[in-house]
Formats: structure tokens, C-alpha cells, sequence
């Protein structure tokens, strides 16, 4: 597969805007100018990016309580994400969920998640509505390398396979899920051994290589496009902040040398050098295309904090459609 | 904020002394205190759930349990809400006496089988055989910006099922004295930790100590209304009768500590007394605990009431994430005192 300048440069623009973002919400967040929990996408932008850029607009994905990255690399808004996050009447929510419920229906962003592995089934739900319309789209979930030890994942491998669905599983294995490491909270060495107990294949890769983890969900979805069946990525990826908010915790759960060692393989620089090497971008066009990308995050920070907030009667809108109250 | 912030300064030096040289504890602090004495007298005793080991909850208030006990006694499990109920019901069943954690009580839907068709109905199915010393512990309770599947208070729904016992711990010492009940009681208990109390500190005795599940406390004294308030209501529901006394008004308020059992005849001979009652709670309004108690009343104390029964609870929708709405939407001291001062 030929991965052209353009797809580089497209890669690289996704997963800096999820980087600028995430990291001025960090900020904002140890300010305490942002509410509520946040979960942070740093040093998973790779999987993000790559498999959205392999995907066509209208295929639908689901997220987890790690939700930020996902939309932002399928093209989501700085806008209506800070506002969100700030709980403002303008956010994609309209203030009324907050960082763990991001969603856009229009980038078919069927939403972040606070039940861990509650996305995966609403894939399949997307997926087979896919399969009935024949409109040539596939779902995607993303979830987590813990949230494969819940029910929810398992029922929905199994049916999607047992339906032969239109689906991507996209495992973020960072090897911890809140402050257990893996090896205590399942037995096998791979994620992805569970695809094939389901009897769909899938692939170990690179999560900190955007372009190893685009070439894979190339690959993976031309096959699924034709009618192959699900197919799953277990890419192997690491967060550099906590499990909540950007510092550490009291608990010793992972060490410091840990932390560094991962990030050495910032898919962010990663991605750098080979645009440098390749001669697609010298340091000074990486910095000004930064600079612009932070201009745009800095404006978001204004335009969120100058939004107002809902209005109380909001409250009781859209419990419903076409409204009833009880 | 991260739910580790939260906990800062409740797990703290654990114990301070008040003027009165009574020792105060935390509310989360009292958690782990009852949990350590607890599995110290009992080997049986033993806890499971999502990071309650190593990192002693994501609230902290397990934090200590691990060292002391070992990773066999209190146990990290994967994130697996229904294998961790089931978890307990067979050890249960096996004369273990577990306590199983769900991190939050809005994940308890995840596990609502093993609760609600497994836990709470062996006994009865099985002809009396079984005996269930289960308790699971779970953190609800809105007000901290978690959005609507962190923050929910589900209560209703658990009281709904014949089989389960439902404790909800409004200070540090009904943690102290609920949860050890709930230990030694020998059928399923659910007990609900407020995730905004953690912090707040009152006395409570070194020593176990047991609050019967199903007798309610009066909480203060009063001639005019009668307020019951459950879980962290009962500040919000005290903070309304001191603005209330101010204007004239004297409450009784009368915390039932246990919405299953319910200490229904408390509630009547309060009433019997001020011919008024409103009742308080976090849950939506609609088919909340109040729902049963306002049925209840009228049905046993109905020549008593001077008025309507009031209820102040939240709306009818998920819980918002906004801050402004959510600080709406959970029932304060104001909205308390004007649904007394509405009484027709
Ligand atoms: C059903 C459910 N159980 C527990 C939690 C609490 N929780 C939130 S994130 C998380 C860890 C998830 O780990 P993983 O799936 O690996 O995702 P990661 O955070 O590592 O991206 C847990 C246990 C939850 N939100 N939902
Ligand atoms: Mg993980």
C-alpha cells in the first residue's frame, strides 16, 4: 500500500490536534477551570488517527470514558468540544454531558462512554444496520484492553461474528485499565487472542505508529467493506498521564522509568522524524503547523469560556424526543 | 477534579479529637476502619472489586485494607460487575461472608442480574436453603460534575426487590455502625457509600459497633413538619430546618438509615405528632423512596395530616453534567425549606 504525502500529512494533523487539545485541557483541568472527571488521550493519538483516516466519514464509530481522542481525529470541533467540557450551552452536548458523553451524530461519533465496554454492542447495533441497508458502511468500536474482560465485549464479538458484521474491534491496550496492570486482570498474553475464540481474525500493532496502525485498518476494512466480517486491531499504545487528570496518583502502579521509557515512543515524534526523513516537512513548516493548531485550541478556550451556560429549563429537554415530562 | 481529590483529607491522619475530646472520623475513613476491625475478628470476611487493592479504591477508602490482609483477603478484580456479585453469591453460599464492590451504583445495571434474580431471590427459590452474607458496596450520589452514569441514586430500584436490604449511611458514624450490621447480616445487604460525604468527619466510637438495619433515627426534635430525609439529604434536610426555625417553623427530622427495611412506624408517630410531612431524596421524584412512604402514611396516618405530603427530589431526567444544571437539579436546604413552606 502506498502511504502518499498527503496521508502523512493528514495522520500527523490528526493526531496533533487531539495532542494540542488534550493537552490544554490538561491545563485547564489542574486549574480547575474544567468540571468533572477527564481522561486524557495522550500518547494513544496514533490509534485514533490511523484508523480514522482509513475510514469514510459516514462510518460510524463508538468510544469509551476515553472518548476525547476519537472524535477529534474523525474531524470533531475544538468549539463545541471545550464548551463541553466546561458544561456550556454551546458544547456538543449543550453542556449536558460533559467529557464522558462527546458525541457527533454528523461525524457519526455515536459517543464517548462512561460504562466501560458499553460501546461495543452499540456497534454492532450500527453495524448491522448497516448490513440491512446495504449502504456499504462499516462500525468501528475503540475500547480498552480492560474493558475486554466484561460481558458486554464478549456478547458483542460473538454476535457480531455469528452475524458476519460489517465491524472493526479497535483494542486500545495501554496495559492498564485505572490502576491495574493487565497481567493480574486476565490470563492471556494478547488481547487478541479473543477475536479468535469469537472465529474472527484480527492483528497485533504498533498503537504509537500512526501509519502501521492506518496500513492495518486499511487492510482490515477493505475486508470487511466486502462482506468478510468483523475483524479486530489490538494495538499496543501506553497514556502518559493518569488514569484521571494529567498527574500522578498515591498509589504506585506504574513507575516513573515506566512512563519514560514509553515516552521515548510519542507516536508524536515518532511521526516527526519520518516526515522529516521523508522530506515531507522540515522542523520549521512541524512548528508553524503546531502553531497554527494551537491557535485554533487557544480559540476554543475563549470561545468556551465566553459561552453561556444552559439555561435551567434545559433540564428537563430532550429526556424525550418530541418532549413528555412526567 | 479526580475522585482521589475528593478523598484527600478524609483518609488523612484517619482520627481527630474534637473540643470535647471525642475522637471524629471521616466518613470515607470510617469505611476502612469498620472494614479492617471487621475482617480482623472474622476471617470469613474477605473484599473484592475493580482496584480496591492496591490502589485501596478509587475513592481511597479501602486504602490500607491490602497491606494489612494480603491480595487474597481483599482482591483486584477485572472489570467484570456481574462476575464480581457473583463473586460474592457463591462464596456467600459457601459460608463466606464477602464484601463485593461495584465503584459506582450507577454500575450496578451492569450487574442487575446477579443482584436482582441471583442475590436476592436464592434463599427463597431454594426452600429456605441457602444463606446469603453478602454485602455489596457502592459509591452514588450526584454533585460532583460525573455526568448521568456517575452519579445516580438508585435506591428505589434495589428496594423494589424482595430479598435485598438497603442501607444508606448519611455520617461517618452510620458508616461505622450500618456497614458493620450489614457485614454480620446474613442475607444480602447493599450499601450505599456518598460520594460527597467522604471528607466530612463526626464522632464515632473506636470500638464495632452495630445500627440495626430497619430503625430509623430522629435526628432533631420538632412540633410543625415532619422531614424525612435519606443518605446526604439529611445535611441538606437540617440546613432547611434551621432556616425554617428562623421563620417559626420547627421540623422534626427523622432519618429512616436503612430505605429496606423502612422504619415506617417512626415515620407515623412523627407524624401523628406534626400532622405534616415532606420527604427528601436525591433520586427522581417519580417512583423514589418518598413515592412508598407518602403511600404509606396516608395509608396508616392518614387522620393525622393537616396537608398533601410534600416531596422534594430531582427531576425527571438523567443528571446533568453542567454544573449550573446539576446544582439544580440535586435538592438543597432552599428547595427543602420552600416545599415546607408550600404545604397547603
Ligand atoms: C462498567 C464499568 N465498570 C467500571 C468503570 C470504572 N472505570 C472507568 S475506566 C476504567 C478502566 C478502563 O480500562 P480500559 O478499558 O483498559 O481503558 P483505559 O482507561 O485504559 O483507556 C474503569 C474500571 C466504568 N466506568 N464502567
Ligand atoms: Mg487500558
Amino acid at each position: 500500500m502506498e502511504v502518499t504525502d498527503e496521508i502523512l500529512i493528514d495522520l500527523y494533523k490528526r493526531m496533533v490536534r487531539v495532542r494540542l487539545f488534550e493537552e490544554e485541557a490538561g491545563r485547564l483541568a489542574e486549574s480547575a477551570r474544567l468540571p468533572g472527571f477527564l481522561h486524557l488521550y495522550v500518547g494513544e493519538e496514533a490509534v485514533a488517527a490511523g484508523v480514522c483516516a482509513a475510514l469514510k466519514n459516514e462510518d460510524q464509530i463508538t468510544s469509551t470514558h476515553r472518548g476525547h481522542g476519537h472524535l477529534l481525529a474523525k474531524g470533531g470541533d475544538f468549539n463545541r468540544m471545550m464548551a463541553e467540557l466546561m458544561g456550556k450551552a454551546t458544547g456538543y452536548c449543550n453542556g449536558k454531558g460533559g467529557s464522558m458523553h462527546i458525541c457527533d451524530l454528523d461525524l457519526a461519533m455515536l459517543g464517548a462512554n462512561g460504562i466501560v465496554g458499553a460501546g461495543v454492542p452499540i456497534s454492532v447495533g450500527a453495524a448491522y444496520a448497516n448490513k440491512l441497508t446495504s449502504n456499504g458502511l462499516i462500525s468501528v468500536s475503540f475500547f480498552g484492553d480492560g474493558a475486554t474482560n466484561i460481558g458486554a465485549f464478549h456478547e458483542a464479538a460473538n454476535m457480531a461474528a455469528a452475524l458476519s458484521l460489517p465491524m472493526l474491534f479497535v483494542c486500545e491496550n495501554n496495559e492498564y485499565a485505572e490502576y491495574s496492570p493487565r497481567h493480574k486482570t486476565m490470563a492471556i498474553a494478547d488481547v487478541i487472542e479473543r477475536a479468535a475464540a469469537y472465529g474472527f481474525p484480527g492483528a497485533i500493532v504498533d498503537g504509537m505508529d500512526s501509519v502501521a496502525v492506518f496500513e492495518a485498518a486499511t487492510l482490515a476494512i477493505e475486508k470487511i467493506r466486502n462482506g468478510e466480517g468483523p475483524m479486530m486491531l489490538e494495538c499496543k499504545t501506553y497514556r502518559f498521564y493518569d488514569h484521571v487528570g494529567v498527574k500522578g496518583t498515591a498509589s504506585n502502579y506504574r513507575t516513573d522509568e515506566e512512563v519514560e521509557e514509553m515516552r521515548k515512543r510519542d507516536p508524536l515524534v515518532i511521526h516527526e522524524a519520518r516526515l522529516v526523513e521523508s522530506g515531507v516537512m522540515n522542523d520549521e513548516e512541524i512548528q508553524a503547523f503546531k502553531d497554527e493548531i494551537q491557535k485554533e485550541v487557544d480559540a476554543s478556550v475563549e470561545f468556551a469560556e465566553q459561552s453561556p451556560f444552559p439555561e435551567s429549563d434545559d433540564i428537563l429537554v430532550d429526556v424525550y424526543t418530541n418532549g413528555g415530562v412526567s | 477534579m479526580s475522585p482521589d481529590n475528593i478523598f484527600e483529607g478524609a483518609s488523612g491522619s484517619e482520627n481527630s479529637e474534637s473540643n470535647s475530646g471525642e475522637r471524629k472520623l471521616g466518613y470515607g475513613a470510617a469505611v476502612v476502619e469498620t472494614m479492617a476491625q471487621i475482617m480482623r475478628e472474622d476471617e470469613s470476611v474477605f473484599l473484592a472489586g475493580e482496584d480496591v487493592g492496591a490502589h485501596g479504591g478509587v475513592f481511597g477508602y479501602f486504602r490500607g485494607l491490602q497491606p494489612e490482609f494480603g491480595d487474597e483477603r481483599v482482591v483486584d478484580t477485572p472489570i467484570a460487575e456481574q462476575a464480581i456479585i457473583g463473586l460474592g453469591i457463591g462464596a456467600a453460599v459457601q459460608g463466606m461472608r464477602p464484601v463485593v464492590d461495584l465503584m459506582f451504583m450507577d454500575f450496578i445495571c451492569v450487574a442487575m442480574d446477579q443482584i436482582a434474580n441471583q442475590a436476592a431471590k436464592l434463599k427463597y427459590m431454594f426452600g429456605g436453603g441457602a444463606k446469603l452474607p453478602l454485602t455489596i458496596t457502592t459509591a452514588g450520589g450526584a454533585g460532583l460534575s460525573a455526568a448521568a452514569q456517575h452519579s445516580q441514586s438508585l435506591e428505589a430500584m434495589l428496594c423494589h426487590i424482595p430479598g435485598l436490604k438497603v442501607a444508606m449511611p448519611s455520617d461517618a458514624y452510620e458508616v461505622k455502625g450500618l456497614l458493620t450490621s450489614c457485614i454480620r447480616e446474613d442475607n444480602p445487604t447493599v450499601f450505599i457509600i456518598n460520594k460527597r460525604k467522604l471528607a466530612d468527619a463526626c464522632h464515632v466510637p473506636e470500638e464495632l459497633f452495630e445500627i440495626p438495619l430497619g430503625k430509623g433515627h430522629i435526628f432533631r426534635e420538632g412540633s410543625d413538619v415532619t422531614l424525612v430525609a435519606i443518605g446526604r439529604m439529611v445535611d441538606e434536610a437540617r440546613g432547611a430546618a434551621d432556616i425554617l426555625s428562623e421563620e417559626g417553623i420547627d421540623c422534626e427530622l427523622i432519618n429512616p438509615r436503612t430505605v429496606q427495611p423502612l422504619d415506617i412506624d417512626l415515620i407515623v408517630e412523627s407524624v401523628s405528632k406534626t400532622g405534616n410531612l415532606v420527604i427528601v431524596h436525591e433520586a427522581v421524584r417519580f417512583g423514589g423512596i418518598g413515592a412508598e412512604i407518602a403511600a404509606q402514611i396516608q395509608e396508616e396516618a392518614f387522620d393525622y395530616l393537616d396537608a398533601p405530603i410534600g416531596r422534594v427530589a430531582a427531576p425527571f431526567s438523567p443528571i446533568p453534567f453542567s454544573p449550573v444544571l446539576e446544582k439544580q437539579y440535586v435538592p438543597d436546604a432552599e428547595r427543602i425549606a420552600a416545599g415546607v413552606r408550600n404545604l397547603s
